[in-house]
């Protein structure tokens, strides 16, 4: 097993993988939601980029767009992390249409309520997500308890960005658009040790033949 | 006509008075302003990690505290500072998320901080100021004229350090 992955050798292969995990994983997702909000969602195919550091924070509309992010470790066959961002209008919208009317959409902040239900959100995108990954490759993996913070998007993606900086020199995030009468953006970010990489792939009967360096 | 240079996530510039020089959005990372206060030239380097020996694909050397800071210094002394009088003033090394985790990346914002003191200390440059650490993200803009290092944060009123 290569003991450093490249990321600049990534083939097209592997982003048409990374693309329909990123397609089944909103698939689940976006039920899910339909049901928590009692409404039809919508999706746009996601879009699979690799990004260098720099070009990071524009992606998400400025690095300094507030943005709602949550963050949770994954343990069991594969390790790493993953991040699901949210910009702040399209939070505070999921979050109200959750609480049926119940939380204040036009106040500047969230308020202790909202903040647990944008957690739940989190939680059950997340889920979807793992949940997709898990049956697609047959690997276990198990989520540890998300964790949220609203704050400039450059800062929430230092710290996504900070794990791919230990492996190359760019970041991949996989963006996904859910819709329902509003547009929210969302930025899923996968982020699995080099080894765990390997075995996705592997799992996915991807025929791994990166070099190391 | 002043204007003010952004420098990106691993990334890093040199500016002369009267222009400034910015980073959006630091989380963990840590904005690292250095200037000669007599040439008013200063430079910014926004570092991700500690420590470039510890990392086998480490070809991006502004990605790390102690090559960071080595090729700013460099590029202010190209620039027309002098080193010896360089000081330094710091921002960023948040820890964004309060995880329960043991996981080194939840530790490298003050892993940052503390390398970035380490190398600065090495190369004889004197801390001047520093706002670190807390869990809030910064945005930086510093003026090499007067060495003002602005912070700004989320919901927080804007500091001068």
């Amino acid at each position: 097993m290569s003991e450093n992955l490249n990321m600049e050798q990534m083939t097209s292969e592997y982003y048409d993988v990374l693309k329909e995990i990123g397609n089944i994983g909103a698939g689940n997702a976006t039920t899910a939601l339909a049901q928590m909000i009692g409404t039809k969602v919508d999706m746009s195919v996601p879009q699979v980029k690799l990004l260098e550091f720099k070009e990071l924070g524009d992606m998400m509309g400025g690095a300094e767009q507030i943005m709602a992010g949550i963050y949770l470790g994954v343990e069991g066959d594969i390790e790493g992390s993953i991040m699901f961002l949210l910009k702040k209008g399209g939070a505070k919208h999921l979050v109200n249409k959750l609480m049926a009317g119940m939380g204040d959409e036009n106040a500047p902040d969230f308020n202790e309520m909202e903040l647990s239900a944008l957690k739940e959100v989190g939680n059950i995108i997340t889920g979807a997500y793992l949940n997709s990954l898990s049956t697609l490759t047959n690997l276990k993996i198990f989520p540890s308890v998300p964790d949220l913070a609203i704050d400039m998007a450059g800062a929430l993606l230092s710290v996504p960005a900070i794990e791919f900086g230990t492996i190359g020199d760019k970041i991949l995030l996989i963006q996904t658009q859910f819709f329902d009468e509003t547009l929210i953006d969302g930025f899923f970010i996968l982020i699995p040790d080099v080894e765990s990489y390997t075995k996705i792939l592997k799992a996915l009967g991807i025929d791994v033949n990166i070099t190391a360096d | 006509m002043s204007e003010i240079i952004k420098v990106g996530m691993a990334d890093l510039n040199v500016v002369k008075s009267p222009n400034a020089i910015t980073t959006l959005g630091l989380g963990s990372c840590v904005g690292v302003a250095l200037r000669d206060p007599v040439s008013k030239v200063g430079g910014l380097a926004h570092v991700m990690l500690p420590d470039s020996t510890a990392i086998r694909n480490n070809s991006n050397i502004y990605k790390f505290a102690d090559t960071g800071v080595d090729e700013l210094v460099k590029r202010i002394v190209a620039a027309g500072g002098t080193r010896s009088r360089l000081v330094a003033k710091i921002a960023g090394g948040a820890k964004m998320f309060a995880m329960n985790s043991n996981a080194p990346v939840v530790q490298v914002g003050a892993r940052n901080v503390e390398a970035v003191k380490k190398k600065l200390k090495e190369l004889g440059i004197r801390l001047l100021a520093e706002d670190t650490g807390e869990s809030y993200g910064r945005t930086v803009v510093f003026y090499p004229e007067t060495g003002d290092f602005i912070i700004k944060s989320v919901g927080k009123p804007e500091k001068t350090i």
